[in-house]
């Protein structure tokens, strides 16, 4: 694969032709291959990719690089090793194939790491994002004493039991370049593969991104500003749960004559816990439907979640959160995460046929918040 | 005899589970042969990071036929009842069935029903299956399509929903044969969630990809090992250990050894081989122990040191974690209190605890170039790790950026600068845990509050642990915080050596410490010490949580107080507030060590008696096997610290100014109330304080009162008193003397005699002496004034617990004479009768008249209850509890007298009482002692 790439391109010289390399291999397994998600998020899990189709049972295999934004690690461009923007390179298989490990192992001698010269070694480390109600099990990734990536089955991801599990694979793009390439620098790493003046480094292209953003996330944002903004995302959220949430009349009708058992009886007063009222009260305006249908703005309301996630860590980043509201801002979007799982099981790629066929969502009829979205 | 081979080959199990796993695959499988009805000779376990092996040797082949004889329904039962018992017993026809003959119930259908034995095969394809579904891993997974909704396809597999297999990670395959050496065994077949048993396994992941077909255990092993996998980890765990010391040993250095990692290292590899890494030397200005473990913790590689003569004494012992350096130096801490041995580094010149810039790493192949590059990669990240140590260390000594910021809380704590006005490293960062308003616990307030409260009373307890340590320690031994010590002139040959009691030998007496004392800072050594102790104390307690906002602590939490005596001492601050810093933790558990300096023991019941008034406060005790916030390893650490070091330690004063400090911190509207209330008691002593803020609080509308019970201070002395008793058990010490003691009718500590004696005095004479009238002053009587006086005296009296440690001791070694035997017998003689005379109702008089005695014996007696109370009273007084038992000895005589020569139960009714008067005044005389009721024997 990386030998349809000329030479210079070889990920021991480039750190694109690294990225390429990865594409390759994964599109030839059958992935596929987005783009990065257009919105700041703090890792590749993020990405609706990741995040909402982790969720339902239908299949999906997806690889991309994404862009991860985490303010808090900046080091003005003066650490060789830490960044607050760096890349990861993302792969997900729902379900995961039994041989995923070999797959994985498949990719790194791809990009050149020899398991007979290299030591790789697949370390515990229970993952967990408590943002997004997620968790797995899984190993760190060791290439001679430096974690490469992280192997991760999900197990629940936006507090919803994942069926099947997915097979998560995050690499770390630099760490990865630096070490194919022998470079103690991530600014050293050579970006393009080129020579001479034709080369261009890592550092060229984000050094200054890195001093300035560190600026920008240590002493100048606007945190008043962003206090509002976390608040706002979290009310556009909840509000695009609430308008997109399968309610309409005519869903209602279509819906009412199905057979009683097998309507999940809280639909309709989906848009009554969007906004947080007690459950048993029923919404004001039309009397309450029987039914059930697609939810029909999951995206726009998780694009919310994803920006108030980013908020919170460029505050964390200015120190204005202290310890025990963390807790509470954790929580905050943990929620609209939930939210947002909970309704993506309500669409056509969560896995909702209207008509109750076999590929439903019954693995979730018992969660305890199903039926509330 | 056949034998099972059985290997549950998975993707790598994380190393801290793998031992337990493979010890609960052996006992879940042979329990489960065994309930089957199978035998084995043997069982043994093996495991490697990607499977569990087990070998059961010589297991019968089939299981006997079981017969029993099943009880059926009356011959005259309906037919339904006998249908039914037919279907049960497995029957066809009821003519199978026997007729037995019941005189009572008359004739009855009997079944005798064998039970055929089952093949071990058919047991073992039965057992497996149920025994890998329900195996108890601590964190299980689903995994791959299985893992689906129920009856969706993915390929060739099919969900499972709920019912999906979990392991720990997902299982690959399985082996299971079974058969007699001399055969050929079969593959025992069943299968789990679509994973079918076989005989194929895989060797090494890279050097051995290729199936392997396996027999039985013996050529498994031989196989395997060809294919680069060695499944006993104890085999690994040597070679680790071995080839570890000789390449270190080779080049010249010593390995520090680590069995934590190696146990953890050896569940990482399959084919241990062990390579050499370097570092840059100019990390080793890092501390070893932030080197060892950021190399540990991080790569799980070992650190090295330089060969040298003090081989062994860096090793380090996980267990004990950053106790256990210095174990060895029990007296130089307080003499010299300088950096343990692992912090060496610091100042290389030394030679101790140095590092040195090599480790040793255990690949899990043997590569191609011998590990060059594995070594290469290893030391990049190595070092990559040290500079982010470096750059926490550097960080910890360097101005805090919001430095402006914690203005209010340096000046709020006093805290300390420098010549130009500038808040020192550490100071910034008590600062800033004030200032970040840290939680220490939701309902307890912030850990500036904690540090205000430990530091306040570290300073009010300085006094009285210095008494301990004055050079007059050993005749201030025997005295009670706040005596006077002209007092003691008269005893003072008794009071300095502790009595030899029965586990005198495991309590440090004074006199043995004494030594120490001449190694002690000028400053405790000196005559008047302590208002230095009071200030020394209460810095080291400002600085005591300091280091829980630096960099290598928040990287470490183990770290905990060993940095912050780093940072301390390299800002300049008295060694014995450093050790201080380092010591207040202590001890962590039975067997750690106990802070010997005056000042860390200051601070070490300070932070352990405001953690348990605090949980007691608000009803978080331990209960049962429960103890989240270790308040029972607290607790033992105040009795050791106060026992072992000789400290007169009154508690329950502690114990209401806590509370009351607690009450301060409660985030309510109480808090400004009490506040208020408390500025118009300012001019008050703490335990009028106190008794006046109870009134108050009492006072308050009962939806405004504090939730805070102060009902909890006495509570918490009797847990107190229960892990004592636990405490002087593991010494040796009988538990119905301590018992006896804790009951006694005179309150142990005789400042809270004179005070329950004289109560609308409120100070004692004795309590002016050295700035402890506080103290003396706060004694419960004075505290509960009349809210309660049954409990002033009995349970809160007794909270000096080196006194009941005393006590203890002298009432032991007395019953172990023949005096002190038939002493007990004569008491509890005496006892008996009154008791039984007091059931009846019996006239007893109220004094005794000796008008009314007849008999010398009695005469005798009633002389010397006088004088055995009079003196045994004094002696107590003076906290000479072997003259106590003394001068109650000299009533054996006259109380064996007495009840060989005078009949108690005389006909004249006054006689009568008098005598019962007189066994009264023996029972009063010896509970000044102890309950002797309680005694057994």
């Amino acid at each position: 694969m990386s030998a349809s790439l000329p030479d210079h391109m070889h990920p021991s010289r480039s750190f694109q032709g690294l990225i390429l390399t990865l594409h390759n291999y994964w599109a030839a397994y059958g992935c596929v291959v987005l783009q990065p998600y257009d919105m700041e998020v703090g890792a590749g899990t993020f990405h609706p990719a990741t995040t909402l189709r982790a969720l339902g049972p239908k299949r999906w295999n997806a690889a991309y690089v994404q862009p991860s934004r985490r303010p808090k690690d900046g080091r003005y461009g003066e650490n060789p090793n830490r960044l607050q923007h760096y890349y990861q390179y993302q792969v997900i298989l729902k379900p995961n194939p039994p041989d995923l490990q070999k797959l994985y192992l498949g990719s790194l001698e791809a990009i050149g790491v020899d398991p007979l010269l290299h030591d790789i070694r697949f370390v515990e480390d229970d993952w967990e994002s408590p943002t997004l109600g997620a968790w797995g099990l899984g190993w760190e990734c060791w290439c001679d004493g430096m974690e490469v990536s992280q192997f991760t089955y999900f197990q629940q991801v936006c507090g919803i039991e994942c069926a099947p599990v997915s097979g998560e694979l995050t690499y770390g793009l630099e760490r990865l370049a630096m070490y194919v390439q022998g470079v103690d620098n991530v600014y050293d790493l050579n970006f393009n593969g080129r020579d001479g003046d034709e080369k261009v480094t890592y550092g060229d292209v984000f050094l200054q991104a890195e001093q300035e953003y560190s600026r920008h996330n240590f002493e100048h944002a606007d945190t008043a500003m962003l206090l509002r903004h976390f608040d706002d995302a979290e009310k556009e959220c909840q509000a695009l749960l609430k308008a997109g949430a399968p309610l309409s009349p005519l869903e209602g009708e279509m819906a009412a004559k199905r057979p009683e058992g097998v309507t999940s009886e809280g639909t309709s007063r989906t848009s009554s816990t969007a906004v947080a009222t007690p459950p048993d009260q029923p919404s004001a305006g039309h009397p309450p439907l029987k039914g059930e249908g697609s939810h029909r703005m999951v995206f726009p309301a998780y694009d919310q979640a994803i920006k108030a996630s980013h908020v919170f860590n460029l505050l964390d980043a200015r120190g204005v959160i202290s310890v025990t509201e963390r807790q509470s801002y954790i929580f905050r979007v943990r929620e609209l995460a939930k939210q947002c799982g909970l309704a993506f099981l309500k669409t056509e790629a969560g896995g909702f046929a209207p008509n109750n066929a076999p590929n439903n969502t019954d693995a979730y009829k018992n969660h305890p918040l199903f039926g509330k979205f | 005899m056949p034998d099972i081979l059985l290997e549950l080959r998975s993707e790598e199990i994380p190393a801290r589970m793998q031992r337990k796993a493979a010890g609960d695959l052996r006992k879940m499988v042979t329990d489960g042969l065994v309930e089957a009805g199978l035998i084995y000779e043997a069982a043994r376990e093996y495991w490697t990071p990607r499977r569990l092996v087990l070998d059961v040797r010589g297991l019968t082949a089939r299981s006997k036929d079981v017969r029993e004889e099943r009880k059926g329904p009356s011959t005259k039962a309906p037919d339904q009842a006998i249908q039914g018992f037919l279907r049960s017993a497995g029957l066809t026809d009821i003519a199978q069935a026997e007729i037995q003959t019941d005189p009572k119930k008359g004739d009855f259908y009997v079944a005798r029903v064998v039970k055929p034995g089952r093949a071990a095969e058919e047991i073992i394809a039965a057992l497996l299956p149920e025994v890998i579904r329900t195996f108890p891993w601590p964190k299980s997974m689903r995994w791959g399509a299985a893992s689906g909704p129920k009856g969706l396809r993915y390929g060739k597999t099919e969900g499972r929903g709920g019912e999906a297999l979990r392991w720990v990670r997902p299982l690959q395959s399985i082996v299971c044969t079974f058969g007699p050496e001399t055969e050929e065994p079969v593959v025992v077949d069943f299968a789990v969630d679509g994973i079918r048993s076989g005989n194929t396994t895989y060797g090494h992941r890279f050097h051995a990809p290729e199936a392997i077909s396996v027999r039985r255990f013996d050529d498994y092993v031989a196989k395997l090992e060809a294919a680069k996998v060695i499944i006993d980890a104890e085999r690994r765990k040597e070679i680790i250990l071995s080839d570890a010391k000789n390449l270190a040993f080779a080049n010249g250095l010593d390995l520090v050894e680590d069995e934590g990692l190696l146990e953890e290292v050896s569940g990482l590899v399959e084919w241990p081989v062990v390579l050499m890494g370097e570092f840059d030397e100019a990390f080793l200005a890092i501390p070893a122990e932030v080197i060892r473990l950021t190399i540990r913790a991080n790569q799980k590689c070992f650190v090295t040191a330089p060969l040298s003569p003090l081989e062994g004494e860096m090793s380090a012992k996980p267990t004990e974690g950053v106790t256990s350096e210095g174990t060895a130096k029990r007296t130089s801490s307080t003499a010299e209190a300088t950096p343990s041995a692992a912090f060496g580094a610091t100042s290389p010149s030394r030679g101790e605890g140095r590092l040195a810039p090599r480790f040793l790493l255990t690949a899990n192949i043997e590569a191609r170039d011998g590990g060059r590059e594995i070594a290469h990669g290893n030391g990049k990240v190595v070092r990559a790790r040290l500079s982010d140590a470096l750059y926490f260390w550097k960080t910890d000594q360097a101005d805090l950026p919001d430095l402006d910021k914690l203005e209010a809380s340096a000046e709020k704590f006093g805290l300390k600068r420098d010549a130009v006005g500038k808040l020192l490293p550490l100071d910034q960062r008590m600062a800033r845990l004030d200032h970040l308003g840290v939680t220490f616990h939701a309902k307890l307030g912030t850990q500036g509050e904690r540090v205000e409260r430990i530091a306040r009373l570290a300073e009010e307890l300085a006094p009285t642990v210095a008494l301990a340590f004055s050079p007059l320690a050993g005749e201030m031994a025997g005295r009670p915080e706040g005596v006077p010590s002209e007092g003691t002139t008269g005893t003072s040959s008794t009071a300095g050596t502790t009595p030899p009691g029965r586990f005198a030998a495991t309590l440090p007496s004074r006199g043995r410490e004494a030594s120490s004392t001449a190694g002690t800072p000028p400053s405790v050594a000196s005559g008047d010490i302590s208002p230095e102790i009071g200030a020394l104390a209460r810095r080291a307690a400002l600085l005591a949580k300091a280091d829980l906002t630096t960099e290598v602590v928040g990287e470490f939490p183990e770290l905990q107080g060993a940095m912050g005596r780093k940072y301390a001492l390299l800002q300049g601050e008295n060694p014995s507030v450093a050790a201080a810093i380092e010591e207040h933790y202590k001890p962590q558990g039975p067997s750690d060590r106990v802070p010997t300096d005056p000042v860390s023991i200051a601070v070490a019941l300070a932070d352990k008696l405001d953690t348990l008034v605090g949980f007691w406060a608000i009803d978080e005790k331990p209960t049962g096997s429960k103890d989240p916030y270790a308040l029972r390893r607290a607790a033992l650490g105040v009795i050791r610290i106060a026992v072992e070091n000789q400290v007169r330690l009154r508690l329950f004063p502690h114990f209401q100014s806590l509370w009351i400090f607690h009450l301060l911190n409660e985030r309510s509207d109480q808090r400004k109330i009490i506040k208020d209330h408390l500025l118009t008691l300012e001019h008050m002593s703490p335990s009028v304080r106190f008794a006046r803020l109870k009134e108050f609080i009492d006072s308050l509308p009962r939806s405004r009162r504090n939730p805070h019970s102060d009902d909890a201070l006495p509570d918490l002395l009797s847990f107190f008193h229960d892990r004592l008793k636990v405490y002087l058990r593991d010494q040796g010490a009988r538990h119905d003397l301590i018992d006896a003691v804790l009951a006694s009718r005179a309150p142990l500590s005789p400042l809270a005699g004179e005070m329950s004696a004289k109560p609308t005095e409120g100070v004692t004479s004795g309590g002016t002496a050295k700035g402890t009238s506080s103290t003396a002053e706060a004694t419960p009587t004075a505290a509960f004034g009349g809210t309660s006086p049954a409990r002033g005296e009995g349970a809160s009296a007794n909270d000096d617990l080196l006194t009941i440690v005393r006590r203890v001791e002298a009432l032991g070694s007395f019953l172990d004479s023949e005096d002190g035997k038939n002493l007990l017998a004569g008491t509890k003689r005496a006892a008996n009768i009154l008791a039984a005379e007091e059931k009846k109702g019996t006239a007893i008089a109220a004094i005794v008249d000796p008008a009314l005695f007849r008999e010398d014996a009695e005469k005798a007696l009633f002389a010397a209850v006088n004088q055995a109370e009079r003196e045994a009273g004094e002696a107590i007084r003076q906290e000479d509890f072997s003259a106590a038992m003394r001068a109650l000895a000299a009533l054996r005589a006259p109380v064996d007298s007495f009840f060989d020569k005078v009949l108690v139960n005389d006909e004249d009714v006054a006689v009568r009482a008098n005598r019962l008067a007189l066994l009264a005044r023996i029972r009063a005389a010896t509970g000044q002692v102890a309950d002797f009721s309680r005694i057994a024997g």
